[in-house]
């Protein structure tokens, strides 16, 4: 825990004032009740700017109690510039413990990935939206989406995904793939990639979306039923590496390709590095690894 | 070997550093002031506090400087800031009626009760670089004394309103407490008050495209310019307790009404309309453009055909805002490597199949 003296005392704990905080845990309660479902929250202006992960950060800041541990990654990685930053900023304002560790984590904030380390009853983690509406890019028009959304008017959704096949022979969404959440409302699981998205299915912890600039708050709860939209015929299905993770040797996880030098010569990692560090620690070796010894 | 870029930490120490050292710019030059700001930077500072929405010289002077001169940048310190201010409530409406006039023109009228009067405005001025400015230390210009420093004027819309040619401003229901879009996720289609505070804190760039766009036929609201005043105005509050209102304050504010010709509908006789723009300070772009949007926005009340963007109110409202849209397009900057590893991968294996 940071010391008293190192928390900014200016601001309220967790920077948001408490009428604030209670009206983004009203809209998180309401998101709880209607899991998928889209709810309107009056989101403030913060001191980072839209798109750098506002929403996730007031979610984040109206549910952070001072016993909480808070985890934040950006690709995966803690160590990327805009997760270093949000950890530092709740360092600052909420002088809470951080970590780098998903098991050790209450809280985890995340912009574009879920951890490969499956998580737990208790654990809350909080994605960052840019663009809640999962059929935004099919109707620009809010007055419609919404009406979409109260109709269960999908068709729209599944005409795009079976054009797809017809065109590619495949759905050629590699993310933000849409998903129903609780057999109702189609979600934007956010731009994860769909590898992640076989995650979010039934898994104990608390899912929590928040999208600042476009004001909206949605939630899955533990346990609850979520299914990437696919046909019998062109099931659902991730993506796939024909290598290992180079450093920890996984085979199970999302990879990184990193180019090593002016040949194009490409390297495959972990994108989560904390998942990458514990099968190194556990002595899990890869191949990059294997040659250097 | 690759080694997992750590040090992220460092980086961003390093680039605070780095902008702050050439936020200062070369030390042999005298450090710029916040009063120097304030005082001969004023449309910036006006500019500044319009779009932070937030009324205070020193405070939009400071962003400015802290910004290095982008005033997006500093409209943006300025929001972070409001946003943690505490409110006492509302205001009564500024009355600007009772404007103390430092300018008032109307293109619609040769001359109007209260006169014209023209004030500090670049309009009629050659624009020739003036290269005694490039000199210091000259003396400080006086302006001759003018009569109407000060007075008050009747809006020359409420002349016409009286006649009925020109429809009556919808009045604001006194006893609902006003929208605040600050504090409401918002809702579509969004009522003229909610309509006109969004387009108050808009960006001016944006508001100027868009009523030039209509003045090029894109949904054409013929215009003309009622009346544009610059002045103060008294803000006062009712505090609860005492039960008669309390003068706070004076802000400068920038108020225009627009003509607009109207063919009548069903339900309304042939009258001139309006539209409604203001500002904080002196801006008369962004009044006069807010003025020609707002009203292009009255297009479905007004029962006219939609057809333009100018008239969308869900493409206007939801892209005026130049904080959030900056923040959105930039932050195309952070790391994608996730998605775009996704793309990759699918691209790859599309080719592979369009090769087989």
């Amino acid at each position: 825990m940071t010391p008293e003296s190192e928390t900014d005392q200016q601001y309220n704990f967790a920077y948001l004032d408490e009428q604030t905080k209670r009206m983004i845990r009203r809209a998180l309660l309401k998101a709880v009740a209607i899991p998928g479902y889209q709810v309107p929250f009056a989101g403030r202006e913060m001191p980072m700017p839209y798109g750098w992960g506002t929403g996730g950060i007031q979610v984040t800041a109206a549910i952070l109690r001072r016993d909480d541990t808070l985890k934040v990654i950006d690709q995966g990685a803690d160590d990327t510039t805009n997760a270093v930053s949000i950890r530092k900023f709740f360092k600052r304002v909420a002088g809470i413990a951080t970590t780098e560790k998903t098991r050790e984590a209450t809280i985890i904030q995340t912009r574009h990935r879920i951890p490969e380390t499956p998580l737990e009853d208790g654990q809350i983690i909080v994605f960052q939206v840019p663009i809640p509406e999962p059929l935004r890019f099919l109707e620009p028009r809010e007055t419609e989406t919404r009406k979409m959304h109260a109709l269960e008017e999908y068709g729209l959704m599944h005409v795009k995904l079976y054009e797809d096949i017809a065109r590619h022979g495949h759905i050629a969404t590699t993310y933000a793939y849409p998903v129903k959440v609780a057999g109702r409302y189609i979600m934007d699981p956010s731009p994860t990639p769909k590898f992640d998205n076989p995650k979010m299915n039934r898994t104990p912890a608390l899912q929590l979306f928040g999208a600042g600039r476009e004001k909206r708050i949605y939630a899955i709860p533990p346990y609850t039923e979520v299914v990437s939209l696919d046909f019998e015929d062109h099931p659902f299905e991730v993506q796939k590496w024909d290598r290992p993770c180079a450093l920890c040797g996984a085979t199970e996880s999302f990879l990184d390709e990193v180019i090593m030098d002016d040949q194009g010569t490409r390297m495959f990692v972990c994108s989560d590095t904390d998942h990458c560090e514990k099968r190194r620690g556990e002595g899990h070796v890869g191949p990059a690894q294997e040659a250097a010894e | 070997m690759y080694v997992a870029v750590k040090g992220g930490e460092r980086a961003i120490d390093n680039a605070h550093g780095l902008m702050a050292e050439d936020r200062r710019g070369d030390p042999e030059v005298a450090e710029l002031t916040i009063p120097q700001i304030r005082e001969q930077m004023k449309l910036a500072v006006d500019r500044v506090m319009t779009e932070g929405s937030v009324f205070d010289r020193d405070l939009a002077a400071l962003a400015i400087k802290q910004a290095r001169g982008d005033l997006i940048e500093a409209a943006f310190l300025i929001r972070a800031y409001r946003t943690t201010l505490t409110r006492f409530g509302a205001s009564l409406p500024v009355d600007t009626g009772k404007m103390k006039i430092d300018r008032r023109i109307s293109a619609a009228f040769k001359d109007i009760p209260g006169g014209q009067v023209l004030g500090p405005t670049f309009d009629y001025t050659h624009r020739l670089l003036d290269f005694k400015l490039a000199a210091e230390g000259g003396e400080a210009p006086m302006a001759l004394p003018v009569d109407a420093d000060g007075e008050t004027a009747p809006h020359v819309l409420d002349l016409l309103a009286a006649e009925g040619l020109v429809e009556t401003p919808g009045m604001a229901n006194d006893d609902a407490a006003p929208a605040d879009i600050t504090r409401e996720a918002p809702e579509y289609p969004m009522d003229r008050e909610a309509r006109l505070q969004s387009l108050a804190r808009g960006d001016e760039g944006y508001l100027l495209a868009l009523a030039y766009s209509t003045q090029r036929g894109y949904g054409r609201t013929h215009p003309f310019a009622g009346e544009i005043r610059l002045g103060r105005v008294s803000v006062e509050f009712m505090p609860e307790e005492l039960g008669f209102p309390v003068e706070i304050g004076e802000i400068e504010l920038t108020e225009c009404n627009m003509i607009n010709q109207f063919k009548g509908s069903k339900a309304m006789p042939p009258q001139f309309t309006r539209g409604y723009g203001v500002a904080f300070g002196h801006g008369e772009r962004k009044a006069m453009a807010m003025a020609l949007v707002d009203r292009s926005l009255r297009s479905e009340e007004l029962g006219e055909e939609i057809t333009a963007p100018a008239q969308d109110q869900e493409f206007v409202l939801s892209h005026c805002d130049n904080v959030q849209a900056t923040g959105f397009l930039e932050h195309l900057k952070l790391p994608h490597y996730v998605d775009f590893q996704s793309e990759l991968e699918l691209v790859r294996r599309m080719r592979g199949e369009a090769a087989e």
